[in-house]
């Protein structure tokens, strides 16, 4: 098994035309079974062309009619980003996920609310996420595929480069992952830490988990909370910018410390609390992860 | 992006909340001229910058007469004002807002930023008005009320006025303040603020509520349909390294410390940063290059990091997935080139072609120090910093002189010969005879 997706998941590109969208839809294809997985492109403009052999359709729901599509990812640019994950919503696809970054706070709080108030069954990873990727699998993303291997440790993480650093460290001391999911660095979003750990907490596949932070909100205490209580595995955790000052904004729009709330080590200390084994040094999640694994 | 309290209130105007009138000026004859077209006998003299925190540091002051607007205007203008939110240099005062007195009754607080829990805007409300709300929020929460606005439906009559009621809203003034209250969230919404903050709301002797100050700061994520707040940026107010590094897609931020850092991912980024700190260094920078950076961003990114003055070694740390690390080698050898890099630099590159990157550095002829991860990046550009500045303490050891380290050398030989004596950090260029990759 694994979360989220699978070599079964069947996959649709918003967003294909665009030259990010296309880049990134040929290497996930290129990646284990993403020949199969890549099914669809959206475009309502260009709609009857193809993108390397891979249909382009009017709209979401008409791919999905047309492939049996089950996951949407969006390379749409930020102005149009929030529509285009409503109409990955609206075609009532399992999963959108979101890698456009730069999407106005407004919208995606319209977004959320909509998707809340209807009570929607599609799971929204991102925005200005890197993606989700089951190794040996699936790829769905922008991350590099060339660094997981496969195995059964879950990483769930907002930050891109800091995910595959944790991956990288993973796999070279022969640990692979079921999962690596990158829930974005965006103040409002899909999929939160707690979500994630939830999903790998009923998986038969996953054995322990790397849970990775940043400063700004609580999600990272909310998540600890929650795995203190339930969580049946062991999770180890890393939390980025204790030395970030108070009041800028660390490239993220999410990552910042305001009114004295979202610090890095607030957050260590109710992960401790809470039974996660942190370390303050980005070069040893691998081996605190190895460390808990009996 | 922030903007000025006087342009925060003339938003605030357009949206209908009730201000005190007052006229933004540049010069001492200008602050004059508005009080006298302002008229009446009371005016507050304001200092425009974009911190908080101005009252106590100086910057705000009541005047009773023309001679005082001058004399009030000439002590403000043009001052350092330190407030705790400037840091110890201060920012400097600019501009000035003169307005009219306000005959005040009552100090109450209002803002509203994003709640990430909810996903929807808070707005805050206390009776406290006037105070540091981040104290009030610590010593008496229970005076802060909180409302969280249903993004569909707005801020309803019914509720403005239960909140307005909460903070002790005189019940004759109870309508006005909803209807501001209700005035101010349409602004926060339509300008697409990140936060909104009228600290003191007031409530004048005659009743009226009125916006006494006005802080919004807007989500950079939408400045690009709202070309009308884009308008308002003082670029004097910011950064000059961080305008610099904007204008090429880079995310910096100064720090305090002495090595600057060029990493790829924001996260990445921070963990790079807490790493130096860890291993008893101080970043001097927080600087994301991005997802593709190229070799004149790479060349952009060190003439930014080396026109900090404070600046004695550079990590880079590259985690190359889409970006390829040889593409990167070779920005950064064209960078060290094109800048005459004379501080020592260590270069940590993982993914997608490490190992032809790891050759560009090392063909280079320059003095890089490589580090296979993370924390041995880190050790060793402390080290490198450490090994400098024990130089520079030490006295000359033998009679025959050498290249020596100056506080900020132009020539090339000299960080060469530095680099070479760092413990544990050789160069690659050597390193890499005797192994091969």
């Amino acid at each position: 098994m694994s979360i989220l997706i699978n070599r079964r998941s069947r996959v649709v590109t918003q967003g294909i035309t665009g030259n990010t969208g296309q880049f990134h839809t040929r290497t996930s294809r290129e990646y284990a079974n993403g020949r199969e997985c890549f099914v669809a492109g959206v475009n309502p403009k260009r709609a009857g062309e193809n993108f390397e052999g891979i249909p382009i359709f009017g709209s979401v729901r008409e791919a999905r009619d047309r492939t049996g599509a089950t996951v949407s990812v969006i390379y749409v640019p930020p102005a149009g980003a929030a529509a285009a994950i409503w109409e990955a919503v609206e075609a009532d696809l399992d999963l959108a996920i979101c890698i456009t970054e730069g999407i106005p706070v407004r919208d995606m709080i319209a977004l959320r609310d909509r998707m809340k108030r209807e009570n929607r069954r599609t799971l929204l990873l991102g925005p200005n996420c890197p993606g989700v990727i089951t190794p040996g699998e699936l790829k769905i993303g922008i991350m590099p595929g060339h660094i997981h291997r496969k195995g059964r440790v879950g990483v769930v993480s907002r930050s891109g480069t800091l995910t595959y650093e944790a991956v990288a460290q993973l796999s070279e001391l022969g640990i692979g992952q079921s999962t690596a999911v990158g829930i974005g660095g965006d103040p409002v979003n899909g999929l939160k830490h707690i979500d994630v750990l939830k999903l790998f907490n009923d998986d038969p596949d996953t054995d322990a988990v790397v849970m990775i932070g940043e400063i700004g909100g609580s999600d990272e205490e909310t998540a600890a909370r929650w795995a203190k209580e339930y969580m049946r595995k062991p999770v180890v955790g890393f939390i980025a910018g204790v030395t970030a000052p108070a009041g800028k904004r660390m490239g993220h729009a999410g990552a910042i410390i305001s009114g004295g709330k979202g610090t890095a080590q607030e957050k260590l200390a109710v992960m401790e609390e809470c039974g996660i084994r942190v370390t303050r040094n980005p070069a040893e999640m691998g081996r605190t992860l190895k460390s808990v694994l009996g | 992006m922030k903007i000025h309290e006087y342009q925060g209130k003339e938003l605030l105007r357009q949206f209908g909340v009730a201000t005190p009138r007052g006229i933004a000026c540049f010069t001492l004859d200008e602050a004059v001229a508005a009080a006298r077209t302002l008229g009446g006998s009371v005016w507050v003299v304001k200092a425009q910058i974009h911190a908080g925190g101005r009252g106590k540091g100086g910057g705000v002051k009541v005047a009773k007469s023309l001679d005082e607007v001058r004399a009030k205007a000439r002590q403000i203008l043009g001052m350092q004002l330190v407030t705790h939110q400037t840091g110890p240099a201060g920012q400097k005062v600019r501009r000035l807002l003169i307005e009219e007195g306000a005959d005040i009754r009552k100090e109450l607080y209002v803002g509203m930023v994003v709640d990430r829990q909810t996903q929807r805007v808070c707005l805050m409300a206390s009776s406290e008005g006037g105070m540091d709300i981040e104290q009030v929020a610590a010593n008496h929460p229970e005076r802060i009320h909180k409302m969280f606005i249903d993004p569909a439906a707005g801020l309803n009559d019914a509720d403005a006025q239960v909140l307005a009621r909460s903070i002790g809203v005189p019940k004759t003034s109870v309508a006005q303040a909803a209807q501001l209250l209700q005035a101010l969230y349409r602004c926060y919404e339509q300008t697409d603020a990140s936060l909104a903050e009228i600290n003191p709301l007031v409530v004048t002797a005659d009743g009226r509520v009125v916006a006494l100050d006005a802080k919004l700061n807007f989500d950079d994520n939408a400045l690009f349909r709202h070309p009308e707040i884009v308008a308002l940026r003082d670029l004097d107010e910011e950064d000059p390294l961080e305008i610099e590094a904007s204008k090429h897609d880079l995310s910096y931020i100064s720090l305090d410390g002495n090595i600057g850092c060029m990493v790829n991912g924001a996260g990445l980024a921070m963990a790079t940063m807490d790493t130096i700190k860890l291993f008893g260094g101080e970043p001097a920078n927080f600087l994301d290059v991005g997802g593709g950076a190229s070799a004149e961003k790479v060349t952009a990114a060190f003439k930014i990091m080396l026109q900090n003055p404070k600046v004695r070694a550079i990590l880079v740390n590259i985690f190359g997935g889409i970006m390829k690390c040889d593409t990167i080698a070779a920005g950064i050898v064209a960078a060290a080139r094109e800048v005459k890099l004379a501080v020592p630099l260590v270069v940590r590159m993982k993914g997608t072609n490490e190992d032809i990157g790891r050759k560009i550095l090392a063909d280079s002829g320059l003095p890089i120090i490589s580090a296979d991860n993370m924390g041995q990046a880190a050790q060793r550009v402390v080290a490198a910093v450490k090994a400098l500045q024990a130089k520079k303490k030490a006295p000359k050891p033998k009679p025959k002189p050498k290249p020596r380290q100056k506080a900020r050398p132009k020539a090339k030989p000299a960080a060469k010969a530095n680099v070479g004596r760092i413990p544990g950090a050789r160069p690659e260029a050597k390193r890499s005879k005797g192994k091969k990759k």
